[in-house]
């Protein structure tokens, strides 16, 4: 029938980050018909939070808008923000899938004029810079998002300002009644891409983190380091707003250990590398310290690596620090542990300090996959041997550049999964 | 310069938890995770690494491993999982068996002379004699002065009924069933030990 060809030739992709956005538009562009959903209200996942890729330290901004443009021009990509998928039903070539679309509060009328933010007087802590700062509950997540509709937190939707600024927006785009909606969709193969999280600094009980103001993780500096992140792009400890000239990177911080994630997840020492150089370009007297078991300069990347040890002012110290304690006066940051090249005790005080901590697969958490047969490892990465074919950090630890071609790879796979249809 | 394994190799097969040793990955958060860490001469992971290197004199003859006190930071820490403490009991403990741990070294002092002879006799920790011989290890005036010097926590645990004053309580009941215990545990021990 033609309605089951139909079916059988769409591609269903989950996840609308980097490696997602990758595999829909290579599907799509060779004549596949491609529904991607993202839970977010906006596409680009955790590489549109970056201030720099490595090693070229160029603003993941322009990669991403040539993506968007991939989308938006292409006629054969259907994409559902703030979605869901549910429940996965039938076999390869013949999935039905149930998703679930949660309410924008906003619809696709909107022209992101910004009237309605203005007339806000609602703000939360913005999810985007991990809570760092406030931002209106009416909003576009950040300046690139796309699509750019605004939307509306739902806690806000429920208050009675909300009610009011239906009458603020100029083309009627806002309706704080909307609510959720349930779609089934015949798809032929799935790709599972929904990425990561960095994982939960508090539980690294010893290194503070959530207790001492100053010390930070690695996502977060990258928000701290960008034009639109909580200080402008201005390099200053939450404390007091001192700028941070003395700072220190603890590598492996939760990953490679047992009591964390056990495993190594590939970019945190090239990306620590690369933040180093974010405080070396602001403050050309500022001082930078990393702390790591071994570097891993995965890849090709070493180069990379030599460039930055090149600079005088960065100290390598070979040791994953024992715990941080604070100065209860100035809330610096001290760094305690054993240097093992050495073997001397130190206790060092800086202004800020980097956890990097590692990439916690979504799929362990918060999007396990609704599918019968699903194939994880004991981490929770999705691995092969399941309905779903997994792409990107959702099936390894990946740099932006391999989740690239990750998700190239799984759109050839993709097209074969549904030319395979039962 | 080649590497002497045997060393390594006796003491991963013969020394408690030894076989652990070769799991360390030498990132040193066991040292700093010890309260006791600036005092000891060599980290557990230095102790760990001298012991791969074949080190044995330097090992056994060292004090570190008398410095634990079993707070199991270390353990807690381990992003390996290696259990610290026991290994490095197993080491001290390994020291005196091979003849070499100093039995003037504070802890060896206080396990082998005081502790010991104080449980043994009667089959129970008898706290007011031991806290005595200890603080009167170092000869009378010290062992008054020591005394002195911890009144008012001796007063405190009295208080709190956590120290019992009567030095000699005499003898458990079941006493000759205890000594039959620590006869059979030592044959058990010996046996292990001369590698049977």
């Amino acid at each position: 029938m033609a309605d089951d060809q139909a079916a059988g030739q769409t591609i269903l992709v989950v996840g609308g980050g980097i490696s997602g956005l990758t595999a829909a538009v290579e599907a799509a562009e060779v004549g596949y018909k491609v529904l991607l959903v993202e839970k977010d209200p906006h596409l680009g996942g955790r590489v549109a939070q970056h201030y720099q890729y490595f090693p070229k330290l160029c603003s993941p901004s322009c990669g991403l808008e040539i993506n968007y443009q991939r989308v938006k021009n292409n006629p054969l990509i259907r994409v559902m923000t703030l979605a869901e998928v549910e429940d996965i039903q039938g076999t390869e070539g013949n999935y039905t899938v149930r998703i679930r679309q949660n309410p924008r509060f906003v619809t696709e009328k909107c022209t992101g004029c910004g009237d309605c933010s203005r007339a806000c007087t609602v703000t939360v802590p913005n999810p985007f810079n991990f809570g760092m700062n406030e931002i209106k509950a009416i909003r576009a997540s950040h300046a690139m998002a796309y699509p750019g509709h605004y939307f509306m937190d739902a806690a806000y939707a429920r208050s009675a300002e909300a009610q009011t600024l239906v009458s603020v927006c100029p083309v009627g785009a806002i309706d704080p009644n909307m609510s959720a909606t349930t779609l089934e969709e015949k798809v032929g193969s799935i790709v599972w891409a929904t990425g990561w999280q960095p994982y939960d600094a508090e539980k690294i009980q010893p290194y503070g983190f959530g207790r001492f103001a100053n010390v930070s993780t690695n996502m977060r500096f990258e928000r701290l380091a960008n034009t639109y992140g909580p200080t402008g792009g201005t390099l200053t400890r939450p404390s007091d707003g001192k700028e941070i000239k003395n700072i220190a990177f603890i590598q492996c911080a939760g990953s490679r250990d047992h009591n964390h994630l056990p495993f190594c997840s590939r970019v945190c020492c090239l990306a620590s590398m690369k933040q180093a150089t974010y405080v070396r370009s602001q403050f050309p007297d500022a001082k930078v310290t990393i702390y790591y078991i071994d570097l891993r300069a995965m890849d090709r990347y070493e180069g990379f690596q030599k460039k930055v040890e090149a600079d005088p002012s960065i100290t390598w110290i070979k040791s994953k620090p024992a715990r941080i304690d604070e100065d209860p006066v100035t809330k610096d940051p001290i760094v305690v542990g054993e240097n093992t090249l050495t073997g001397v005790r130190y206790a060092d005080p800086y202004d800020m300090v980097v956890l990097a901590t590692g990439m916690e697969p979504n799929s362990a958490t918060t999007a396990r996959v609704p599918a019968q047969a699903v194939a994880y490892d004991e981490y929770g990465f999705v691995v092969k041997g399941g309905q779903v074919l997994s792409t990107g950090c959702t099936a390894t630890p990946l740099d932006v550049a391999a989740a690239v071609q990750a998700g190239t790879a799984v759109a050839l796979k993709a097209i074969q999964s549904a030319a395979r249809r039962g | 310069m080649a590497y002497d394994l045997s060393f390594a190799r006796d003491v991963y097969k013969n020394s408690e938890m030894g076989h652990w040793i070769k799991m360390c990955k030498q990132c040193g958060v066991c040292a700093g995770s010890c309260p006791l860490g600036p005092h000891w001469e060599f980290s557990p992971r230095q102790l760990f690494q001298m012991v791969r290197a074949g080190k044995k004199e330097e090992v056994l003859k060292s004090h570190s491993m008398w410095m634990c006190t079993s707070c199991y930071n270390c353990i807690v820490r381990c992003p390996r999982g290696l259990p610290i403490t026991h290994i490095v009991h197993g080491l001290a403990r390994y020291a005196s068996v091979k003849g070499y741990a100093d039995p003037d070294q504070v802890t060896n002092r206080f396990a082998t002379r005081i502790f010991w002879t104080n449980i043994v006799s009667t089959g129970r920790v008898g706290e007011a004699m031991l806290t005595m011989r200890l603080y009167f290890v170092d000869g009378i005036a010290a062992g008054i002065k020591q005394g002195l010097e911890m009144k008012d926590s001796a007063l405190g645990m009295l208080k709190a009924k956590r120290l019992n004053p009567i030095p000699l309580r005499g003898k458990i009941k079941g006493y000759a069933g205890f000594q039959a215990m620590l006869t059979k545990a030592q044959e058990l021990e010996e046996k292990r030990e001369s590698g049977v």
